[in-house]
Parts: structure tokens; sequence; C-alpha cells
């Protein structure tokens, strides 16, 4: 498996660390209720096929990376930056 | 047909044509009283324990492959019960005594070997952690011992005890832990859950969940509609997918994890073995192969192979520790789908919609735990209260802080 780093180019696997899916958003501390939390930390949705997932590459740019990626082909459709993501872009 | 010494010498006698298949080809009827989905090792050790135990026979295992086709099949088929924590320990020691019995039981050769599991140490808090590991084991019942580094060259002379960058110290051994033939435990579940009338359905995937006022009453089928009173979850890798069927989101991700044999040597090891400074595991087969694995790949994937990298990094790790093994020619790798839960401990518990029962998140740890899995899993079905050794298995647990982390690495399911 190859990821296409924006910055980098095409790079082995081995250059990522994996943080996992994507889409949980962190409630702000303060505000949140036990329940969202609890969502947040541990429940995910683990689809079988398309799955937004946080990749960073600590052995290039050491850019965070969100990657959408076929949880069943392995197959890479998308690569971005997930601080552009933040900033409101289109992932 | 019970199997014996005379039913063999008999059948020779008649040049073997007189065996019967173990199983029937069993069709689905429209209504059981226990539906259990996934005919793996822990599905059908459910069904065997619900009839054997609790008197419960109109069963159905529905499995979407054919028996035995999933992670019960990929394992590196270990079992051992040299756990930690307090919730964990006397769940695997039931396991060890019910493998102990296990054929005698089934009346099936599931070719339980007890041929001892040596975990090896490399340093001095290590050492310490698995003395600790070993006093719990031993307060919980469990045999072990600890073993210096003399003990373990005079069992494993070919080890690396020279250049290794990271020296054996030691190891913790339990004596009683060992292998089992992965395939014949669930053959041996399934012939005996069948003797007793449940029916095993293959071929048959289930495509939707029937939850009528917050109750289950049947599943949707690709052989059509099958009504139970209730539905029993035995679906690991792929339990997120069927709890969404029932409106449920688990604390599982999927993992894949690789496992490998080598070619057949002549015997070599006589134990389970384990690295204590890499994740690498070896045993040896029947057959000769070397039996061993790792990590899991560490990303999310529902695909039953993995990358090279792995590849490189377990055989890198069995090089430091048995520098013999680079001459050896790798026969077959594969992989499986893991359900890796949050911290690393499996669920065993009633689901929040009434009739439904979650078997889940057995992470790479499944095999050793299928017996007291299914009997856990049955008496929790029948009785509607979790068996005592299981009740720390809940899946309210990550809400309520009652974490199982034996591995302490917080909630990350590809760390754990």
């Amino acid at each position: 498996m190859r990821i296409a780093c924006p910055h980098c180019g095409l790079r082995d696997v081995q250059e990522f660390v994996y943080l996992g899916d994507a889409a949980p958003q962190r409630p702000d501390g303060l505000a949140a209720t036990e329940a969202a939390m609890f969502e947040y930390v541990y429940l995910r949705d683990n689809p079988r096929g398309l799955l937004e997932e946080l990749w960073y590459h600590g052995v290039g740019c050491r850019a965070w990376l969100v990657v959408r990626r076929d949880t069943l082909t392995h197959a890479i459709e998308y690569v971005g930056l997930a601080k552009s993501r933040k900033a409101g872009a289109a992932a | 047909m019970r199997y014996s010494g005379f039913t063999l010498i008999s059948q020779a006698l008649r040049g073997h044509t007189g065996w019967r298949p173990a199983w029937r080809e069993a069709s689905p009827k429209s209504t059981y009283d226990v539906l259990i989905i996934g005919g793996g090792g822990h599905g059908l050790a459910t069904a065997h324990y619900l009839a054997s135990r609790h008197g419960i026979n109109n069963v159905a295992v529905i499995e979407k492959g054919y028996i035995g086709s999933g992670n019960v099949g990929r394992n590196t088929t270990i079992i051992r019960s040299n756990y930690l924590l307090p919730g964990n320990t006397p769940f695997y020691e039931l396991s060890m005594k019910l493998w102990e019995g296990l054929e005698q039981e089934l009346n099936y050769n599931a070719m339980v070997s007890q041929r001892g599991v040596l975990n090896l140490f490399h340093s001095d808090s290590q050492g310490d952690a698995f003395a600790r590991r070993a006093n719990a084991m031993r307060l919980a019942g469990v045999d072990a011992e600890l073993m210096n580094l003399e003990q373990v060259r005079t069992m494993l002379p070919f080890l690396d005890y020279k250049t290794g960058r990271f020296p054996i110290r030691g190891g913790l051994l339990q004596r009683r832990g060992g292998t089992a033939r992965h395939d014949a435990v669930a053959w041996g579940y399934a012939r005996a859950a069948d003797s007793r009338g449940v029916d095993i359905v293959q071929n048959c995937e289930v495509t939707g969940i029937a939850v009528t006022d917050g109750r289950v009453t049947g599943v949707e089928t690709t052989r059509g509609q099958i009504k139970a009173k209730k539905v029993a979850l035995a679906v690991a890798g792929n339990s997120s997918r069927t709890a969404a069927m029932a409106g449920m989101r688990l604390p599982i991700e999927s993992h894949v994890l690789q496992a490998f044999v080598s070619e057949g040597l002549k015997p070599l090891i006589d134990c389970v073995l384990t690295f204590g400074a890499g994740h690498f595991y070896v045993s040896q087969s029947d057959k000769g192969g070397l039996v061993f694995g790792g990590n899991i790949d560490g990303y999310n994937s529902y695909a039953q192979r993995g990358n090279l990298p792995i590849i490189e990094d377990v055989m890198e790790a069995a090089m430091a520790l048995w520098p013999a093994l680079g001459r050896v020619r790798l026969l077959r790798h594969w992989g499986g789908i893991m359900d890796m839960s949050m911290d690393g401990s499996p669920i065993i518990d009633h689901a929040p919609v009434q009739g439904l029962y979650v078997n889940a998140g057995w992470c790479y740890g499944g095999f050793k735990a299928t017996p007291a899995s299914g009997f856990c899993f049955a008496h929790l079905i029948a009785k509607d209260e979790p068996h005592p050794v299981a009740a720390a298995y809940r899946l309210d647990r990550f809400a309520t802080g009652r974490l199982l982390d034996e591995r302490g690495v917080g909630a990350h399911p590809s760390l754990q």
C-alpha cells in the first residue's frame, strides 16, 4: 500500500502512522456531556468500504493527512491535508 | 455415529465405506428458539453448550460461507490462560479447563496439545512485569513458572543468546498452554451440536435483523426470513456491520492480522514461544510447518489479506530471536479480520434490543477463548444473566469506565 502525500508524492505506507476514522470530532471539553465524550472516544462506524481516515506522514513532511480508502480493497481514492479540511475547505 | 477404536477398525475392514457426514446439511426452518449468526468456533460452541448444558435444542447456526471459513480456520492455534486482570484470568482459565476435557466431551480429536507456552522477557522491568503476571495467575489457580536464563537455555538451546540487541533474560512458562487443531475444533463442535438437533445452515447470509417494539423477532437472510425468539451475534470481524442491522454502533474497529506457515521441517521446537522485544510467536504443527505471526497491519481493513511491511517486520523479529530460521522458506501466509475493541478485551452481553445478544471484540485472542466464550454466551442466552466468569465483558463498560485494558494503551484499536 502506498499513499500519495500532497507534499511528498507517492510514498510507502511504512512512512505513515495511522490514527483511524477521521469523522469523530472532539466535543468542546468543558461543555461536552459524558455521552458525547463516550461516543467520540469509543464508538465507530467501522464501514466495510469507503472510510475517511487520518494518517500522519511521520517520516516525510510530518503533515496530518485525510485519506479516503476502501477498507475492503485497500484502494485509495483521495488524499488531502487535514489542515485544509479543518479550515473548512472541501475534503 | 460414535467414534472409537472399534468403529475405526470395523470401518477399515469394510474399506471405509460406512462413514457418515459429521453433520447434516440443514435447510432453515421458519422459526427457532435461538438463532446464532456466525458458524465459526464461538457460534458453534455456543450452540453445543446451549443444547448440552441448557437443554435448548431448537437452535440454528446461520453461516454466510461454510463453517470454519473465518477466523477459526485462520488463527495460529494457540491456547493459553496467562492473563493478568481479575476480569480476564478466571474466564481464560475456564476455557483452558474446557480445552482439557474437550475431546472426551465432543468425541472428536481436536488434537489438544499441552506443550507449554513460553513468553520470553528481555529486561529487568519486563521480568518484573512477568513476575507480577505469574503471581496473579497463581493466585487465580492457574499454573505459571518463572524461568531464569539457564532454564530457558536448557529448554531452547538454539535461540540467539550471544548477539541479541535485546538479550534474553528469562521467561514466563505456562506448561498447560499449547495448541489445538483449529479446524477440528469447529468440526467437533458442529458435529456435537448437530447430534443434539441443532441446525447448521451454511451458505446463508443474514441481511437484516427484524426488530418490533424494541424486541428482536428474527432475521432476513439470503434464504428467506427466519423467526427467532432470541438472536445471538458471534461474527467477530464483521460485528460492526451485523450490529448496525439492529441500529447499534460498537466500540470496535476491524483490522487485518496476518499469519504464516513455513515449509515442513523435522521437529525443531516443542513448545509455543513468544518474543518479548518485538511481536513474534511461533510453534510447530504436527505436519512440521512452523506456524508463526506478529502484529496486526494497523489500519482498518475487511480484506482477508495484508501488506508487505508487516511480513518484513515479523521475519525480522524471527531472525532476531532465532537466527537459524534465515534458511527456512515461507510456504504461505494469509489474513483474517479481527474485531479490535477499544480496550483489547471482548464483549459478551445483552444488546439494548430485547432478545439480542452480542459476542464480539475478541481482538486477536479469540481462538483460545472458544470453549469458554461458547459456554458463557450459552449461559447468558439461556438464563438472561451473565456467567460469573464473563461478568466483566459488559457492553456498557466503555461508558462506565470499567475497562479491561490488559495492555494499557488507551482507546486505540490499532495498538491493542
